[in-house]
């Protein structure tokens, strides 16, 4: 379980989240909604750590964590980018195992069987060796999601799945949501498309754009 | 005409290697080290960049002969001497590590702030980031003005002439000077377009190499 309290975020005297407080239960789908600009990245980048905040505090498992504590190698959050931010220069096994082997020194033969059951799990069989560049929008988009689950995440995170695919695709991303809700993973869906969150989650948190 | 190239080709050889010899050793310090001038440039510590900044200004806004002139002879003058191929060694790569810096400071902006962020949430260092993503991205990037640079080291080398080092250029005015005929002046002129040619082989060849991504 992930508890935020009293969460305030402001960029210069502008304040973007207001004393927002938050649970995510273990196993279930949040979708975190609301207009453009209301601050729907803003509180997923604070959530994992890419933007300070100026004051709330961050359980998980009722312990407290700081999710800007870069050195701590057991990572609670994984991320999926809006436009997914695949590494060029390294194949869809590099972009893969690079931090598993890096950060946590697990062996590569291990992180590759495990990517590539992942990969196969995601419909990604035989693109291994290719590089970002050679993939459709959707097959980099479930790259990121592979990448992100090579980290083992206890909560994986999503900014607007939906917005840089075709609609057609949409089911789709929908389904690989529900799938690893199946495999017991704690998710949070950033989306302005409401449509999409009342299909996947169990829980919906609306932000709301401060006057 | 055959004989008396082959009278003259040993003095342009040992020539060649001096000219060759400059340029490998400054390639090979003045790109590390150019890189990480890039690196220092894009950081947020002004001291830092207003540094680099005025060294590079200082190093692209004068002359290299100047540079070189200034290291040798005018250094002295203040008791710092240098023996000739130290001080050209110093001069070039003090000069190229500046130019290099400026190519790798733009190759370092070009990478899109989200790589930065994306390596982060996976947790990976600074250092991991800057080795395993940002160097490969960038390395690419900079290659076709690295390549010119390079070029322009092979003609560049010649400068040390002016230090009265025996490079090429100089073993080709030697041979002139003394026998008073243009052929070794020619055979110098093909001996740089040569080397240039080779430099420009390789690195079509790295260039394709790294075209396996994009
Ligand atoms: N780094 C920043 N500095 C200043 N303002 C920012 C910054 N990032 C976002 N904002 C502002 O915060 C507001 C919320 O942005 P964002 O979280 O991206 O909204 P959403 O994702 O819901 O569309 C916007 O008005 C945006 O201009
Ligand atoms: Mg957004």
């Amino acid at each position: 379980m992930l508890e935020i309290k009293n969460l305030t975020k402001r960029f210069g005297t502008r304040t973007i989240i207001d004393d927002l407080s938050m649970t995510v239960k273990d196993n279930e789908i949040m979708a975190i909604v609301g207009p453009s600009g209301a601050g729907k990245t803003t509180l997923l980048r604070c959530i994992t750590g890419l933007e300070s905040v100026n004051t709330g505090e961050f359980y998980w498992k009722g312990t407290k964590f700081d999710p800007t504590n870069t050195t701590q190698k057991d990572t609670i959050i994984g991320v999926v980018f809006q436009d997914y931010q695949l590494f060029p220069n390294l194949t869809v096994l590099g972009n893969i195992t690079l931090a598993p082997t890096m950060v946590k020194k697990e062996p590569m033969t291990d992180v590759k069987k495990y990517a590539r059951e992942l990969l196969s799990r995601l419909g990604l069989e035989g693109k291994e060796n290719l590089y970002p560049y050679q993939l459709s929008g959707g097959q980099k988009q479930r790259v990121a999601i592979v990448r992100a689950l090579a980290m083992r995440p206890k909560i994986l995170c999503y900014d607007e799945p939906t917005s840089a695919l075709d609609p057609a695709l949409r089911d789709e991303v929908a389904q690989i949501i529900l799938d690893l809700k199946q495999q017991e993973m704690t998710q949070i869906v950033v989306t302005h498309d409401m449509d999409f969150a009342k299909n996947v989650a169990d829980e919906i948190q609306q932000v709301k754009q401060i006057q | 005409m055959i004989q008396y190239i082959q009278e003259i080709l040993p003095a342009l050889l040992s020539g060649t290697k001096m000219t060759l010899s400059i340029f490998f050793w400054t390639l090979i310090c003045s790109i590390p080290l150019g890189a990480l001038v890039g690196l220092g440039l894009i950081q947020k510590f002004k001291p830092l960049t207003w540094l680099l900044n005025f060294y590079v200004w200082i190093m692209r806004g004068t002359p290299l002969l100047l540079q070189l002139i200034f290291v040798f002879y005018g250094l002295p003058i203040i008791h710092i001497v240098f023996q000739r191929y130290d001080a050209a060694m110093f001069a070039f790569i003090l000069n190229y590590t500046a130019y290099f810096g400026e190519i790798f400071r733009g190759g370092f902006q070009s990478v899109p702030k989200g790589q930065f962020e994306s390596a982060k949430v996976l947790r990976l260092s600074y250092g991991q980031t800057i080795r395993k993503i940002v160097i490969p991205q960038v390395f690419k990037i900079v290659l076709p003005s690295i390549g010119n640079e390079v070029i322009n080291l092979v003609k560049d080398s010649s400068l040390v002439y002016v230090i009265g080092l025996g490079d090429l250029l100089r073993a080709g005015n030697v041979a002139t000077a003394r026998d008073v005929t243009l052929l070794p002046l020619i055979l110098v002129g093909i001996i740089y377009l040569a080397l240039t040619a080779v430099c420009t082989i390789v690195l079509k060849l790295i260039e394709k190499r790294e075209n396996v991504w994009r």
